[in-house]
C-alpha cells in the first residue's frame, strides 16, 4: 500500500486547559476523498488546522507528504501550503476583489505567469465550477452556493496535491449542496489530488467519499467505507446516521439531578 | 489590600505584555514592508483610502479652525494694538500645534477607524486565515500597505490642514476685518522659521502618523473576530490614538519648543 499523503500519529491538542484531541491516529490515502465527521465542537476543524500547520499538536506527529508539519520553519511551511488548498466554511472570498481577481490571487502571488496566461487559467478554473459567466461580479453579488464555488475555483488555482474542506455543505440549498458535493469528487479525481472534508452532512458525504472517520470527545470512535458505515451497529454512528435525538451523544448537557434541582429551587 | 495589589500587578503585567506584543507586531510590519514598496500599487491604493478620502474633512475642518483662530486672534491682538501680527499668530498656532494635532485626531477618527474595521472584518470573515493558508503573509499583503499608507498620508494631510487654516485666518483678517494684506503676510514670513516651526510640525505629524497607523492596524488584526469585537476595536483605535497624539504632542513640544 503506498504511503498516505497525510498521516496523524497519536496526535493530541488542547487550547490551554481544554483538551480538544486525544491520541488521534488517522491517514488520508493519496487520490482518495476522506470525510471527518462528528458533532459541533468535537475538534474536526482543529484537525484541518493541524494539517495546514496553523496550530501545532501538543503530542504526536502530523505528517504531510512525508514532512513533519510541526518542525517546518515559516518558509518551508509556506512552500508546503502552496501545494495545499483550503475551502473555508463560508468561502472567505476577498470582498474588495472581483470573482476573477479572487481566483487569480494565488496565481499572481506565487507565479510570474503573463497576464494572458493567468486570464486563461482563471477562466478555466471558473468554467470547471460553472461560473465563468460570473467572473466580473463582486463577492457581495453572489449567493452562498456560488460564493462557495468561486472559493473552490480559487482553492484549485495552483492545482494542489491536498484539498481541505471545512464544512463545505453548511447553509446550502439542496441543489447547491449536490453541486458542491459533485464538484469535490470530480475535481479531486481530475487533479489527482487527495481531499479531506470536515462535515456533519452524513447523507451527502456517503455519496461522494471513499472513507469516513467519526470523531467524538477528541477521539476516533468509528471509521469505515460508506458501505460499512451504512450497515454498522456502532451506537454512535447509528445515532449520527439516523439523526436520533438521544443516544451515546446525550440530549441534555450534563447537570445536577433534575428532581433535586426543582425541589432545591436552583438550576 | 492584598487583593488590590494583586489586581494592580495583574493590570501592570497585562499592559507590559500588550506593549511587548505591539512592539513585536511593529517589528514584523517593518520586516514585511518590502512588498509595500516593491508592489507600490498596494500602498497607493491605501494612500487613496486613507489620504485622498480624508481630504474633504481635513480641508473643511482646517478652514473652520483658521476662521475661528482669525476671530479670536483679532479680538485679543487688537487690545494690545498689534492686530497686524494676526498672520504670525495664525501660522504659528497651526504649524506648531493645531495642524498636526487636530489633523491627527481627525485622521484617527476618519481613516484609523476605517482601517481597523476593514482588517477586523477580514478577520471575522476568515479572509486573513485564507490568505495565510494560501502561503501569503497577511502582514505583508494587508497590514504593511495600510500602515505605510497612513504614515505617508498623515503629514500631507496635516500640511493641507495648516494651509487651509492659514487661508481661513487670512479670509477673516484681511478680507472681512480689513487688516493690511502686506502686513499679514510679511509679518508671518518674518516670524515663521522653516526649521524651528515648519520642520518641527512635520516631525510631529510624522510621529502621529506612525502612532495612529500602528494602533489602527494592530487593533484590527488583534480584535476578537465577532461583530462586538470589531466594534470594540474601532472604539479602542479612536480613544488610544487620541490619547497617543496628545501625549506624544506634549513630550515632543517639551523637547522642541522650550524657548531656550
Amino acid at each position: 500500500m503506498p504511503d498516505p499523503l497525510v498521516r496523524l500519529e497519536n496526535v493530541s491538542f488542547a487550547y490551554g486547559e481544554r483538551t480538544i484531541l486525544r491520541d488521534i491516529s488517522l491517514s488520508i490515502p493519496r487520490g482518495k476523498v476522506v470525510a471527518i465527521m462528528g458533532g459541533s465542537g468535537c475538534g474536526k476543524t482543529t484537525l484541518l488546522r493541524l494539517i495546514g500547520g496553523q496550530e501545532k499538536a501538543v503530542g504526536g506527529q502530523v505528517q504531510v507528504d512525508g514532512q513533519d508539519v510541526a518542525t517546518l520553519g515559516r518558509d518551508a511551511l509556506y512552500a508546503m501550503r502552496r501545494r495545499m488548498g483550503m475551502l473555508f466554511q463560508f468561502g472567505a472570498l476577498f470582498t474588495d476583489m472581483t470573482v476573477f481577481d479572487n481566483v487569480a490571487f494565488p496565481l499572481r502571488e506565487h507565479t510570474d505567469l503573463p497576464a494572458e496566461m493567468i486570464n486563461d487559467l482563471v477562466l478555466m478554473k471558473l468554467h470547471a465550477v460553472g461560473l465563468r459567466g460570473a467572473a466580473r461580479l463582486m463577492p457581495g453579488e453572489l449567493s452562498g452556493g456560488m460564493a462557495r464555488r468561486v472559493a473552490l475555483a480559487r482553492t484549485i488555482a495552483l492545482d494542489p496535491m491536498l484539498l481541505m474542506y471545512d464544512e463545505p455543505f453548511t447553509g446550502l440549498d439542496p441543489i447547491s449542496l449536490g453541486v458542491i458535493g459533485q464538484l469535490i469528487r470530480r475535481l479531486n479525481d481530475a487533479l489527482g489530488a487527495s481531499s479531506v472534508i470536515v462535515t456533519h452532512d452524513i447523507q451527502e458525504s456517503l455519496l461522494i467519499v471513499d472513507y469516513i472517520y467519526f470523531i467524538s470527545e477528541g477521539k476516533v470512535v468509528a471509521e469505515g467505507t460508506p458501505d460499512e458505515i451504512r450497515h454498522t451497529r456502532d451506537p454512535f454512528v447509528h445515532q449520527f446516521v439516523h439523526a436520533e435525538v438521544d443516544g451515546p451523544v446525550p440530549f441534555h448537557y450534563p447537570s445536577d439531578d433534575y428532581a433535586a434541582a426543582l425541589t432545591g429551587g436552583k438550576a | 489590600m492584598g487583593g488590590g495589589i494583586r489586581k494592580l500587578g495583574s493590570v501592570a503585567i497585562d499592559v507590559v505584555w500588550q506593549l511587548g506584543f505591539i512592539a513585536r507586531f511593529f517589528w514584523l510590519i517593518l520586516v514585511y514592508s518590502g512588498q509595500s514598496f516593491t508592489r507600490l500599487n498596494l500602498t497607493i491604493r491605501e494612500l487613496y483610502f486613507s489620504g485622498v478620502l480624508s481630504l474633504l474633512i481635513i480641508l473643511v475642518s482646517g478652514l473652520f479652525v483658521g476662521l475661528v483662530l482669525g476671530l479670536q486672534g483679532y479680538e485679543i491682538l487688537q487690545r494690545y494694538g498689534s492686530s497686524d501680527s494676526m498672520g504670525t499668530m495664525v501660522a504659528l498656532s497651526l504649524l506648531r500645534e493645531l495642524g498636526p494635532v487636530v489633523a491627527g485626531l481627525l485622521f484617527a477618527s476618519r481613516a484609523g477607524s476605517a482601517v481597523t474595521a476593514e482588517i477586523g472584518l477580514m478577520k471575522v470573515t476568515e479572509q486573513l486565515k485564507a490568505m495565510d493558508m494560501m502561503a501569503v503573509s497577511p502582514i505583508a499583503r494587508v497590514v504593511a500597505p495600510r500602515f505605510w499608507g497612513g504614515v505617508i498620508s498623515m503629514p500631507l494631510l496635516a500640511a493641507m490642514f495648516s494651509t487651509m487654516g492659514i487661508f481661513g485666518g487670512w479670509l477673516i483678517g484681511v478680507v472681512f476685518i480689513g487688516i493690511d494684506d502686506g502686513a499679514f503676510w510679511s509679518q508671518m514670513q518674518a516670524a515663521v522659521d522653516f526649521r524651528y516651526d515648519v520642520l518641527n510640525g512635520v516631525i510631529k505629524s510624522c510621529a502621529f502618523g506612525v502612532a495612529v497607523s500602528l494602533i489602527a492596524v494592530f487593533q484590527g488584526y488583534d480584535c476578537v473576530p465577532t461583530a462586538e469585537g470589531v466594534s470594540r476595536a474601532i472604539t479602542r483605535t479612536v480613544v488610544s490614538s487620541a490619547l497617543a497624539i496628545l501625549a506624544l504632542d506634549f513630550v515632543m513640544t517639551s523637547f522642541m519648543f522650550r524657548g531656550l
